[in-house]
C-alpha cells in the first residue's frame, strides 16, 4: 500500500506530489530529500531510510529521485520495479525523461498516476491500457538541446548514433507530418564485468545482457524475433549438452534468462523464436546473464615500478580486439595511486579506439615520502569504462525481426542494434 | 496545450512572485472565469487551473481558493474535470462544507453516459474523504459495483475500502464486503477481481479486530477454492495483481504434497518472469509451501539461484540491491548450496559500496573448504581498495573466516601479510583479528607474535588496533623478547594516549607481564599503577587501584586473577539471534529482509498487529468472549482464590501488594503470605519448581501433586526438567498459523487440571498469566464455560524451536486435550511433560 508518490529534482523542489491515502505526515518530501543528500557523509545509513515509521523507497532516473512512501512492510521488490515502471511510461508519453520535459507535462503526470495508483494500489502500467485515459497532450522538449547524462544515461535514452528523433519520440504523440513513421526498434545491450589479474589471466567475466524492445507499430502486430540457433540455456554441465554445432564457432550459452510477459515461448525450444505482440512503448523482451568465457574487446596490462627512492613509472597497455569497422567511444581509464602522490605526468593519445589498435600510456609518478615496501598493494587496480557500438560480447545475435502484416506494401523500419558498456572492467596490478 | 493569449482578467492583475498574492490572483481570475460564456473560457480555466496545481505542487497552500474552484468546476473538458478532482480530493477535508457543493456535480458526473468520466466522478466522490458525505457515497458505489464497464467496477471496488477509512459501519452495512467478494469470483475482468482483493483485504484486517466474522472471510480467502481459483487465472492478472495474487498464495495452507506440487508446477514459468517482483513473490510462495519438506526446500533454492543472480545484473543499482537482501538472507540460512557460486558474489568495482558489503557478508558465510582459497586470494585484492570503509571489511571478512576455518594456516599467512602493507588502518584492522585468532587457535602465537613483535606501536594510530597489540604484548610477554620494553615505552607516553580503551589494556597488560617477567617489568609497573590512579576517567583509575589493593592483599591472589589459566575461544557470539533470522525469513520478499530486521521493529504501531490477537486465529471456533453473566462468579471466586493464594505474575505481585487494592481478580491476596520469598524466585528459572502456596516453595511440585491425589497422568520420572524455555518467546499469529498447519503432530494427550483449577478456570486470562509465568505464551483463546480452547507457544531456551500446542479445557470434567507440534520432535515428550504439569499447578499456587 503506497501512502505518497513524488518526484524531487536534484535540487529537492517537488516536480509531481501526490498524496493516495493522506496518512504519512506533512513534509516526507523533506524528510527523505535530508536523508539522501546527507547520505554520503555518514557511510553507517541503511539503504532505504525508514523515519517515524515511513518507509521512503526510491530510485534514481534521468538525475530525479522517483520516490514512493509506505506505512507498512511491503515488497520492496514490487515498489522499485513499479517506480522504474512509472518513470519508462512517463518517458514513452513524453518522449525524453528529465527535469524540463516533466515540468512543463505535469498535468499528464498527474492523470498518468491516477491511473497508475489508486488508494495506493498499483493498477496498470501498460502505456497502451493508459492511452484511453490520458487526455493531455504532450509538450514535447528538444531532446537535441539535452545535456548529456554521462554514460548510465545510455539505457534510459536509448542508443546514440542512431536515427535521432526516433528514439526521443512520444509513443503517443501525433506527429506534425500528420502520419505516424511505423519503426520498431530492437537494441542488445550488454554489460560486461572483467576482472584482469595481474598476469593478464581472466579471472572472472560475466555479461549482463538484455534484449529491449520500442515499438511505434500501429495495430500492435505480431512480431517474431529469432535469436542464435544453438543458443542453450543454463549450465547443466557437458552432458547433457547438444553437440549440434560443436564446431569452434563457439555456442552461446547463458547461464539464465528471463522474459517480458508478452513473449511466447512456444517454438523457442524448436528454433530459439521469441514470438510476441509488442505493447506499446520501451520494455526488456528478455534479460540474460552469461558467465561462459568471451572474448573480451581490450586487452588491459598495467604495470606500475619504483623508479627511484620517491618515484615511480606506470605503464599502462590497452589493445582493442574488435573488428576494425567498430570503434568504442566514452572510453576512461582510471587507476588510483598512491595517497602520497605528487605529481603524475603523462602522455596519451585521447579520444576513440578504433578495432586492432593498441594504446599505451605512460606515466611519472613523483611521491612526497619514500614509498615502503609494495607500491602494488598502493596503487590500482585499474578500471575502464567505455561504449562499442555495433558490438557485443556474447555473440548472442538477432537472426531476424519479421513482422508479421499481410499487406504487401506495408515495411515497417527495423533498427536492430547492438551497444555493449563496461560495468566493471578491472586489470589488477 | 497550447499556450493562451493573456486575458484581460491577467493583465489587470499581474502575477507576484509570492505565494499569497499568487493565490489572491488565482482566487481573483476564477471568480472572473465562473460564470464566463466567452468562447475561449474552458481554455482559460485550463490555464488558471494548471497554476493551482502546480502552486499545489510546489507545497503552497492554495486551499483559500477552494470556493472559487468549486465554482468553476462545471466544465465538460476532461483535463479541465481532472485537474479540478485532484484539487478537490487535496483540500475536501479541511472545507468539509465547501466539498458539498462538489457532491452535486460529481453525483452527476457519476451517471454520465462515458464511462471514462463515470470512473474518475466515482473515484473522486470516494477520495474526499469527508465524514459527513458518506451518505452520498453508497448508491453511486453500490450501482459502480454493478456497471457495465470494466473501468468503473474497478475503480467502484477501490472506492468500498476508501468508504472504510472514512465509515466502517456505512461500509458494513452496506453489506459492500459481501458484494465485493461475489465480484472477486465472477467477474471477467482481472483488474476488477484484483481489486476486489486488496478491498476486502484491507477491510476484513481491520474489521477482525473486532468481528470474528471477519476473521472467519480473512480465512476463506486463504482457503483452496479462492486460491486455485485466483491462481488458475494467474496470467490474466497484471504483474502487479500477480504479487498480490501470490502473497495470497504464499500463505495458504496445502492440506497435502499433491496441492504442493500443482501450485509449484503452475507457477514455475513466473521464475522467469522479467518482473523481479512477480519473481520474488513466486519463490516466497515456493519456499513457504516447502518447509515442512527438507528435500524439496534444498531444491527450491537450487531452482531459485540462477533467476536471483540474474535479477540481480539486470536492474537498477536499487533493485538489484534489494534482489542482493533476499539472496543475502538465503545464503546466510543455507551458505553450503552457494557454496559453489561464490564468483558471483564477488564485488565488482561498480558497485556501491552498501552491496560490497553485502556480498562480503555472503562470500564470508559460504566459504569452505573448497572455496577458501580463491575467497581469500579475492579479498586480499580488496584489502588495498581505496574504499577504505570496504578494504576494512575485506579484512575483517579474511579474519572470520580464519576463525570459522579448520585449516586456517594459509589464512593466516595472509592476514600476517596484510601487516606488511604498512597502512595505518590495515595494520590495526589486521591487529585486532589476529587478536581474535590467537584467543581462538592459541598454537598459531608462535608465528603471529614473531610478525606482531616487529610492529612499531608508534606507527598504529586507531584505538582498537593499538589495544589489540597491547592485548598481544601482555598475553605473550614470555615469547616476546622486548615486550616489557615495549610496555615500558608505551607507559611513559601515557599522557599522549586519550583513548581509555588503550589505557585499561595497558593496565592488565602490564599487570600480565609483571607475573611473567617481574624483575624487567617491575619499574613499568609502578609507572602504570600511578598513572592509572590520577587517571580522571573513572573506569581506568577503578581498574588500577583494583590491581593495586590486588597486589596489596596477595600477589599470588593477583596472578590467579589476572593470568588465569585460558580456554580458547571456540564460538564468538553470533550478532544476530536465530530466532530474529527466522522471523525475517518468514517475512520474505518484504522490508524485514532489506532493513534485516523483523517488522515490529520498525513498523508504526497503529499498523502493527496487536500482540494477543485472540480473534485473529481462526481455527478456533468454539463460542464467543465471556461476558458479563461470568464477572459475578469470577467475584465469588476471588474469594477463593484469597485462600488459595496465587503468586504467578511476579509484576503483579510487586504492584499491587503495596496499596493492597484488589482490582485483579485473583493476584491481589498474594502478598497475605510470603510474597517476598515468592517474588525472588518465579520466572527466574523455567523449571518448575513454582511457588506453591503456603508450603514449601522449593519442595518440587510432583511430589506434591502425589500428596494432593492429582498425579499427572503420565507420571513423570522425578529428575529435574531438562528442558528449559525461553522467557520471552516472539511469535506472530501469522507465522503461529502457517507453522500449525505445516508441522505434524507430535504428541496428542489428554491429562487433567487439578478441581480447584478447573474451578478457578471462569475465563481464558486466567489460565493465560498462569501459563506465561511458566513462560508458555498463549497466542489466541476463546471459548465460554465449560469449554475453552487455548493456543499456546513456547521456544527452548537459546533454540529457534518452537512448540505449538493447541489445549482444550473442560472444566466440568477438569480435563484438558493437548495437541502438541514441535519443530524439534525430539524435544515434544519434555515439553508436554513441563507443559503437564504446569497446568496441572495451576489453581493451586
Amino acid at each position: 500500500m503506497i501512502s505518497q508518490f513524488f518526484v524531487l529534482s536534484q535540487r529537492g523542489d517537488h516536480i509531481v506530489f501526490r498524496d493516495y491515502r493522506g496518512e504519512v505526515p506533512k513534509g516526507s518530501a523533506e524528510i527523505f530529500f535530508r536523508k539522501v543528500k546527507f547520505w554520503n557523509d555518514d557511510e553507517a545509513e541503511e539503504a532505504p531510510p525508514n523515519v517515524d515509521g515511513v518507509n521512503y523507497i526510491h530510485v534514481k532516473v534521468a538525475g530525479l529521485f522517483f520516490v514512493v512512501t509506505t506505512m507498512v512492510n511491503v515488497s520492496p521488490s514490487l515498489l522499485l520495479e513499479l517506480l522504474q515502471r512509472i518513470a519508462r511510461v512517463t518517458k514513452d508519453y513524453l518522449g525524453v525523461l528529465n527535469e524540463d520535459s516533466l515540468r512543463k507535462n505535469f498535468i499528464l503526470v498527474y492523470e498518468l498516476l491516477d491511473e497508475v495508483i489508486d488508494f495506493g494500489y498499483p493498477q496498470t502500467t501498460s502505456t497502451e491500457v493508459l492511452k484511453s485515459y490520458i487526455f493531455n497532450e504532450p509538450i514535447m522538449v528538444d531532446a537535441g538541446r539535452l545535456p548529456p547524462l554521462g554514460p548510465a544515461a545510455m539505457f534510459m535514452q536509448g542508443t546514440k548514433r542512431m536515427p535521432g528523433t526516433a528514439v526521443t519520440k512520444s509513443v503517443v504523440a501525433t506527429e506534425p507530418g500528420g502520419k505516424k513513421r511505423e519503426e520498431i526498434f530492437v537494441d542488445i545491450i550488454e554489460k560486461i564485468s572483467v576482472t584482469f589479474s595481474s598476469s593478464g589471466y581472466i579471472l572472472t567475466s560475466e555479461i549482463d545482457g538484455t534484449i529491449q524492445m520500442k515499438s511505434y507499430l500501429s495495430g500492435n502486430p505480431e512480431i517474431r524475433l529469432a535469436l542464435n540457433e544453438d543458443l542453450s540455456i543454463g549450465r547443466t554441465g557437458s552432458s547433457s549438452h547438444d553437440y549440434r554445432s560443436s564446431s569452434g564457432s563457439g555456442t552461446v550459452i547463458l547461464d539464465d534468462c528471463n522474459f517480458h510477459e508478452s513473449v511466447h515461448l512456444d517454438s523457442f525450444d524448436i528454433d530459439r523464436t521469441l514470438t510476441l505482440i509488442p505493447p506499446d512503448g520501451e520494455f526488456a523482451v528478455m534479460n540474460y546473464r552469461m558467465t561462459q568465457e568471451f572474448k573480451p574487446p581490450f586487452r588491459v596490462t598495467a604495470l606500475i615500478e619504483e623508479a627511484g627512492p620517491s618515484r615511480a613509472e606506470v605503464l599502462l597497455k590497452i589493445r582493442a580486439e574488435f573488428s576494425v569497422n567498430v570503434t568504442a567511444n566514452t572510453i576512461t581509464v582510471q587507476m588510483p595511486v598512491p595517497s602520497y602522490t605528487m605529481r603524475a605526468s603523462f602522455e596519451l593519445e585521447a579520444g576513440a579506439i578504433v578495432g586492432g589498435s593498441e594504446h599505451t600510456l605512460r606515466a611519472k609518478l613523483t611521491f612526497s615520502q619514500e614509498s615502503h615496501g609494495n607500491i602494488t598493494k598502493e596503487a590500482g587496480p585499474v578500471n575502464m569504462n567505455f561504449t562499442i557500438p555495433m558490438y557485443n560480447a556474447s555473440k548472442l545475435q538477432v537472426r531476424y525481426l519479421q513482422i508479421a502484416k499481410k499487406s504487401k506494401t506495408y515495411n515497417p523500419y527495423r533498427w536492430v542494434r547492438y551497444v555493449t558498456q563496461a560495468n566493471s572492467y578491472v586489470a589488477r596490478l | 496545450m497550447a499556450p493562451t493569449a493573456p486575458t484581460a482578467a491577467k493583465s489587470a492583475s499581474p502575477s507576484q512572485p509570492s505565494g499569497k498574492s499568487e493565490v489572491a490572483d488565482l482566487k481573483q481570475q476564477l471568480r472572473q472565469l465562473a460564470g464566463s460564456r466567452a468562447p475561449d473560457a474552458d481554455d482559460q480555466r485550463r490555464d488558471v487551473f494548471k497554476r493551482v496545481i502546480s502552486c499545489m505542487t510546489a507545497g503552497i497552500d492554495v486551499s483559500a481558493a477552494f470556493g472559487e474552484m468549486v465554482l468553476c468546476s462545471a466544465t465538460s473538458d476532461v483535463v479541465t474535470k481532472k485537474m479540478c478532482y485532484l484539487y478537490v480530493g487535496a483540500h475536501a477535508r479541511a472545507h468539509p462544507d465547501l466539498a458539498l457543493l462538489t457532491i452535486n456535480f460529481l453525483q452527476r458526473d457519476c451517471r454520465d453516459q462515458d464511462p471514462t468520466i463515470r470512473g474518475l466522478a466515482l473515484r473522486s466522490l470516494c477520495s474526499l474523504r469527508v465524514p459527513n458525505l458518506v451518505e452520498y457515497l453508497v448508491t453511486p458505489l453500490t450501482t459502480g459495483l454493478k456497471d457495465p464497464s470494466a473501468y468503473v467496477r474497478m475503480i467502484a471496488a477501490v472506492g468500498a475500502a476508501k468508504l472504510y477509512h472514512i465509515s466502517a459501519t456505512a461500509c458494513i452495512d452496506a453489506d459492500l464486503p459481501a458484494s465485493l467478494k461475489a465480484l472477486m469470483l465472477s467477474d471477467p475482468d482481472a483488474q476488477v477481481v484484483a481489486n476486489c482483493l486488496h478491498a476486502l483485504q484491507e477491510i476484513w484486517t481491520l474489521e477482525a479486530a473486532s468481528s470474528e466474522a471477519a476473521a472467519r472471510e480473512i480465512e476463506t480467502l486463504y482457503s483452496k477454492p479462492v486460491v486455485f481459483y485466483l491462481l488458475n487465472k494467474i496470467k490474466e492478472f497484471s504483474e502487479w495483481a500477480q504479487c498480490l495474487v501470490l502473497e495470497l498464495a504464499s500463505k495458504f495452507l496445502p492440506s497435502d504434497n499433491n496441492e504442493i506440487f500443482d501450485i509449484m508446477n503452475l507457477l514455475e514459468d513466473r521464475l522467469q518472469h522479467a518482473n523481479g517482483a512477480v519473481v520474488l513473490a513466486t519463490i516466497k510462495v515456493f519456499l513457504h509451501l516447502t518447509m515442512s519438506m527438507t528435500d524439496v526446500h534444498q531444491q527450491v533454492y537450487e531452482r531459485i539461484k540462477a533467476p536471483l543472480l540474474t535479477l540481480v545484473g539486470a536492474g537498477s543499482p536499487e533493485q538489484s540491491y534489494s534482489v542482493l537482501c533476499h539472496l543475502h538472507l538465503l545464503v546466510m540460512r543455507a551458505p553450503m548450496l552457494f557454496s559453489s557460486d561464490y564468483k558471483s558474489f564477488y564485488c565488482q568495482f561498480s558497485d556501491p559500496s552498501y552491496v560490497k558489503k553485502l556480498k562480503l557478508e555472503m562470500l564470508t558465510a559460504i566459504a569452505n573448504e573448497s572455496n577458501t582459497y580463491e575467497i581469500v586470494t579475492e579479498l586480499c585484492e580488496y584489502a588495498g581498495n581505496v574504499d577504505v570503509p570496504i578494504a576494512r571489511e575485506s579484512i575483517r571478512a579474511v579474519g572470520k573466516i580464519a576463525l570459522q576455518q579448520y585449516d586456517v594456516n594459509a589464512i593466516v599467512d595472509r592476514l600476517l601479510q596484510f601487516l606488511e602493507m604498512d597502512k595505518d588502518f590495515v595494520t590495526a584492522e589486521t591487529l585486532v583479528l589476529v587478536k581474535d585468532l590467537l584467543r581462538k587457535y592459541p598454537q598459531w602465537s608462535h608465528d603471529c607474535i614473531a610478525v606482531v613483535g616487529n610492529i612499531s606501536s608508534k606507527n598504529i594510530q586507531e584505538p582498537k588496533g593499538k589495544a589489540a597489540l597491547i592485548w598481544m604484548l601482555g598475553e605473550y610477554s614470555q615469547d616476546m623478547h622486548d615486550a616489557p620494553y615495549i610496555l615500558e615505552s608505551l607507559v611513559e607516553n601515557w599522557d599522549e594516549e586519550h583513548s581509555p580503551e588503550v589505557r585499561l589494556h595497558l593496565l592488565t597488560a602490564v599487570m600480565k607481564c609483571f607475573f611473567k617477567r617481574p624483575p624487567e617489568t617491575q619499574k613499568a609497573l609502578g609507572a602504570t599503577l600511578a598513572a592509572g590512579l590520577s587517571n580522571t576517567h573513572q573506569d581506568v583509575h577503578d581498574r588500577a587501584l583494583f590491581y593495586y589493593r590486588l597486589l596489596q592483599y596477595d600477589p599470588n591472589v593477583a596472578e590467579r586473577v589476572v593470568n588465569p589459566p585460558k580456554q580458547a575461544v571456540s564460538v564468538f557470539a553470533d550478532t544476530q539471534s536465530g530466532e530474529m533470522k527466522d522471523r525475517i525469513f518468514d517475512e520474505f520478499n518484504s522490508l524485514s529482509v532489506v532493513y534485516q530486521k523483523p517488522s515490529y521493529m520498525f513498523t508504526d504501531k497503529e499498523h502493527r498487529g496487536p500482540f494477543e490477537y485472540s480473534e485473529d486465529l481462526t481455527n478456533l471456533t468454539v463460542g464467543a468472549e465471556t461476558t458479563e453473566n461470568v464477572i459475578s462468579a469470577q467475584r465469588y471466586q476471588e474469594n477463593d482464590n484469597d485462600l488459595l493464594l496465587s503468586t504467578s505474575d511476579k509484576e503483579d505481585n510487586g504492584t499491587r501488594a503495596s496499596n493492597g487494592s484488589s482490582t485483579s481478580t485473583y493476584n491481589a491476596p498474594s502478598d497475605l503470605i510470603g510474597s517476598s520469598l515468592i517474588s525472588s524466585q518465579t520466572p527466574a528459572e523455567t523449571s518448575l519448581i513454582n511457588t506453591i502456596g503456603p508450603t514449601s516453595s522449593s519442595q518440587s511440585n510432583f511430589s506434591l501433586d502425589d500428596l494432593l491425589g492429582l498425579g499427572v497422568t503420565e507420571s513423570p520420572a522425578p529428575s529435574p526438567p531438562v528442558l528449559s524455555l525461553n522467557s520471552k518467546p516472539v511469535l506472530d499469529p501469522g507465522t503461529f498459523q502457517r507453522k500449525w498447519g505445516q508441522l505434524a503432530l507430535a504428541l496428542s494427550q489428554e491429562c487433567s487440571l487439578s478441581p480447584q483449577g478447573a474451578a478457578s478456570l471462569m475465563n481464558p486470562q486466567s489460565l493465560i498469566r498462569h501459563m506465561q509465568s511458566n513462560y508458555i505464551q498463549c497466542i489466541a483463546s476463546g471459548g465460554q464455560p465449560p469449554n475453552y480452547k487455548f493456543f499456546f507457544y513456547a521456544q527452548k531456551d537459546g533454540a529457534t524451536a518452537f512448540f505449538l500446542v493447541e489445549c482444550i479445557v473442560n472444566t466440568a470434567s477438569a480435563k484438558a486435550q493437548l495437541k502438541i507440534k514441535a519443530d524439534d520432535g525430539t524435544a515434544a515428550e519434555a515439553f508436554s511433560t513441563l507443559f503437564q504439569s504446569a497446568l496441572s499447578q495451576f489453581g493451586l499456587s
